[in-house]
């Protein structure tokens, strides 16, 4: 039957698809984000169009288009995170760096992601910086925290937040 | 191999396990997320690096566990056989317990863990009452054995169910034992786990697949992570005999991508279990095959639903399909495929082990075994709580949870996640199982348990968990797509103070057909925590749409921040932390905020020192 023997090519497409998003996975721990050339180069490799590719990376919260900053904040703000004022964080990162979610500083230091939940709700609220995970913070610990990381915007930043961002 | 054989074996491996045990002291170092993210790897080479210096290498082993579920007290140091309970140690604390305990035999009490609202100190971790009102049996090993080592899994009577179903049973009787045994899905729907199975062994065909759903997307829910990290090996012997059961020869492991340490920990047991023969060609002398891949899932939630997660693992965007057909009939390319919660196939092993009708014995009429939650926010106790379903709310949150800690009151409690709801104080008494807890309006969901003090707006939460469903909604079906969205922007009027009663009816009838008509569970369950808090908490909604206000002081728009001028010693704290220069005044004086400038953004208030005689000097008022 025709039918049943084009069971085996169709077995092949599926094989060839189910590597899609673990190679996604490996280009972007190789790069820190997907690269148009990357895109291309799985393309190629898994015969699966660059588009339908960009359809499937972008449904996906993993998969990021631009470089991370030299640091890459996480913000969870899982149920146990927005009680404890895990939005308070984001804030800070708009008004003090001027980043919102998905955003990299001009400089290339600093990224920001928002994400659902860590796990870690008993340390909550929780930032990620890279992959170290810091519990129990509040806003005067993360105002901190940025600053150890970045000790020279200090002096400049406090010309820009005497103008009230509304 | 017969049974007579494995008796004997089971005999000698307990033995020797025991022996083991018996001669040495072990120092059990913490290294679940949690309490790895507080530095417990340095605590444990700072353990070995003294007790090494020290010399007690023969009498001492220093080794690490998996997560204890009370990350909150993290990190945990263990010294076992007495079973002394050490918390929140530092690296700097290693010293301190290795020459005072280890050596001196006096153990170290400042690190004991003391109770947060009764002040009591409890040495030994059977006597915490958090552990003490607990049956633990999905989570029997986590925080006992050292996860990256099958020998300690094997110690504690591992894959002997494994080698009881594959010498003694057939397929056929392995799932009228999970059929007998009660035991529901506990991914949150409650399916009937046994009933799944007939479907799909009964499928025709030679390709079926097994997944174990690892995808914990629920904010606010950590169990599948922390047995995965603390007893991988459970997972896996499950999923083994599941594959058995039904007949697949390939299982997958779909597993967040967010959970770094629990992918490690499952590539190690794969690996070791492969070794040992416990997967691969032929398990264990007989003609079964069957292997196990760990596929990384990227991130978005909707794939905790078990036709999204097929699209995923297909190489798709991880959308959710109609049912029926279920997957058990047409699942991963469209073969008949089960789909397992973790905690699900981790109470497999045991039920094998001793048996359907004592599984059947814990829990309620319809709800058999325990429940996992993972209780936190407002509560003295945070982690991981397993009882026996048919416990009462109020056991799990005073109890084990030790209560509302700072003398606040209770005021709801958050169960299910984004799926469940807000009950009250007076649903307290409910005695928690799949049934009562969608009689009230919520749901069992993933297990999460979030309490809420007076502190805490429930219409803040109510916007919370919509806009977090409505941001993961997938897009595919009209109802939750758009419905989601227009209830979001119903909430946002109403928290910034400009919504009006009709709102309230939109929403409730807005809310009402997302349910009965989405696609997925995702959209059918997304309005329920509108719903509960509408049934529940009507009069918070009132005081946020007629008179303005938000009773916990908690939606910004509808309040404002005061300095208390008697109360201010003028510090300058808050001076410095406000973000916009709102704050002024010079030293010693009492200080000014001007609300023109404010964005109630509550760094002020989070850094004003509490003033034991007048209390605090920033206040904020509805």
């Amino acid at each position: 039957m025709t039918v049943k023997s084009s069971f085996g090519v169709l077995d092949k497409i599926c094989e060839r698809r189910k590597d899609l998003i673990p190679f996604l996975q490996g280009a972007q721990e190789a790069e820190g984000f997907l690269s148009p050339e990357s895109i291309k180069l799985i393309s190629r490799r898994l015969k699966i169009s660059e588009n339908e590719i960009y359809g499937v990376a972008t449904f996906y919260m993993q998969f990021r288009f631009r470089p991370p900053g030299k640091y890459n904040i996480k913000v969870c703000l899982g149920t146990a995170c927005h009680v404890g004022g895990g939005q308070n964080f984001m804030e800070v990162m708009k008004i003090n760096k001027n980043l919102c979610h998905g955003e990299t500083s001009p400089d290339g230091k600093f990224s920001l992601e928002r994400v659902a939940c860590l796990g870690c709700c008993a340390l909550a609220p929780v930032v990620v910086v890279n992959s170290e995970v810091h519990g129990r913070m509040n806003r005067v610990t993360f105002m901190q925290l940025l600053e150890s990381l970045d000790p020279s915007s200090k002096a400049e930043e406090l010309p820009e937040t005497t103008e009230s961002p509304g | 191999m017969s049974s007579d054989d494995l008796k004997i074996e089971t005999k000698t491996s307990g033995d020797g396990a025991e022996a083991a045990v018996g001669d040495k002291t072990r120092v059990l170092v913490c290294e679940g997320t949690g309490c790895v993210s507080s530095k417990s790897p340095e605590i444990r080479m700072a353990l070995e690096k003294t007790v090494n210096e020290l010399g007690l290498g023969e009498k001492v082993e220093v080794g690490f566990t998996g997560c204890h579920g009370f990350c909150q007290q993290g990190p945990i140091v263990v010294v076992e056989p007495e079973g002394i309970f050490y918390c929140r140690v530092g690296p700097k604390d290693a010293k301190d317990i290795a020459e005072s305990h280890l050596v001196g035999g006096e153990p170290v009490k400042r690190l004991f863990y003391r109770h947060p609202v009764t002040k009591e100190v409890v040495p030994h971790y059977r006597d915490i009452m958090f552990y003490k009102k607990q049956q633990r049996i999905i989570l029997r090993n986590c925080g006992k054995i050292n996860p990256e080592k099958i020998s300690d899994y094997e110690a504690q009577g591992g894959y002997q169910a494994l080698k009881k179903v594959m010498s003694a049973m057939t397929p056929e009787q392995v799932v009228e034992e999970v059929r007998r045994s009660g035991l529901r899905g506990r991914g949150g729907a409650g399916f009937p786990t046994g009933a799944k199975w007939d479907v799909c062994r009964k499928q025709p065909g030679d390709t079926k697949y097994v997944i174990c759903n690892a995808d914990e997307g629920d904010p606010g829910a950590f169990m599948d992570r922390s047995i995965l990290e603390a007893d991988p090996h459970t997972v896996i012997e499950g999923l083994i005999i599941l594959g058995f059961a039904i007949g697949a020869h390939q299982g997958f492991i779909y597993c967040r991508a967010e959970y770094p340490l629990a992918v490690k920990r499952i590539r190690i047991a794969l690996q070791q279990a492969r070794e040992k023969g416990y997967l691969g060609e032929g398990i264990l002398g007989s003609d079964f095959d069957f292997d196990i891949e760990i596929f990384e899932g990227a991130g978005a939630f909707v794939c905790g639903e078990e036709t999204a997660l097929l699209s995923s693992i297909e190489g798709s965007r991880g959308m959710p399909r109609s049912r029926p057909p279920f997957p058990a009939e047409k699942g991963l390319w469209g073969k008949p495929t089960v789909i397992n919660n973790v905690k699900t196939l981790a109470s497999v092993p045991v039920i094998i082990d001793r048996g359907a009708d004592w599984f059947a014995s814990i829990g309620t009429k319809t709800s058999k075994g325990t429940a996992v939650f993972a209780l936190t926010g407002k509560i003295a106790n945070s982690g991981l709580v397993e009882v026996p379903m048919g416990a009462p709310l109020s056991t799990i949150i005073y109890e084990i949870g030790g209560g509302i800690p700072n003398k606040k009151a209770f005021k709801a409690v958050q169960t299910g996640g984004p799926s469940g709801g807000c009950l009250p104080g007076t649903k307290l008494e409910l005695p928690i199982d799949f049934d009562s807890l969608q009689e009230a309006g919520s749901m069992m969901g993933s297990g999460g348990l979030v309490v809420m003090d007076e502190d805490t707006c429930i219409v803040d939460v109510a916007h919370f968990f919509l806009s977090f469903t409505q941001s993961e909604s997938c897009g595919k079906c009209v109802p939750c797509r758009v419905g989601t969205r227009h209830m979001v922007d119903l909430l946002e009027k109403i928290t910034t103070g400009k919504g009006t009663e009709e709102d309230l009816a939109k929403l409730e009838k807005l809310a009402n057909m997302v349910k009965q008509s989405s696609l997925c569970g995702l959209g059918q369950t997304a309005p329920n925590p509108v719903l509960t808090s509408l049934r529940y908490f009507r009069s918070e909604f009132i005081a946020h749409v007629t008179d303005k206000r938000c009773p916990a002081a908690v939606c910004r728009q509808l309040v404002t921040f005061r300095i208390i001028p008697d109360r201010c010693t003028g510090c300058r704290q808050c001076v410095k932390v406000c973000p916009t220069g709102a704050i002024t005044g010079p030293r010693s004086q009492p200080h000014n905020l001007d609300q023109e400038k404010c964005i109630k953004c509550r760094s002020c208030y989070e850094i004003c020192r509490f003033d034991a005689v007048a209390g605090e000097a920033i206040i904020i008022v509805s």
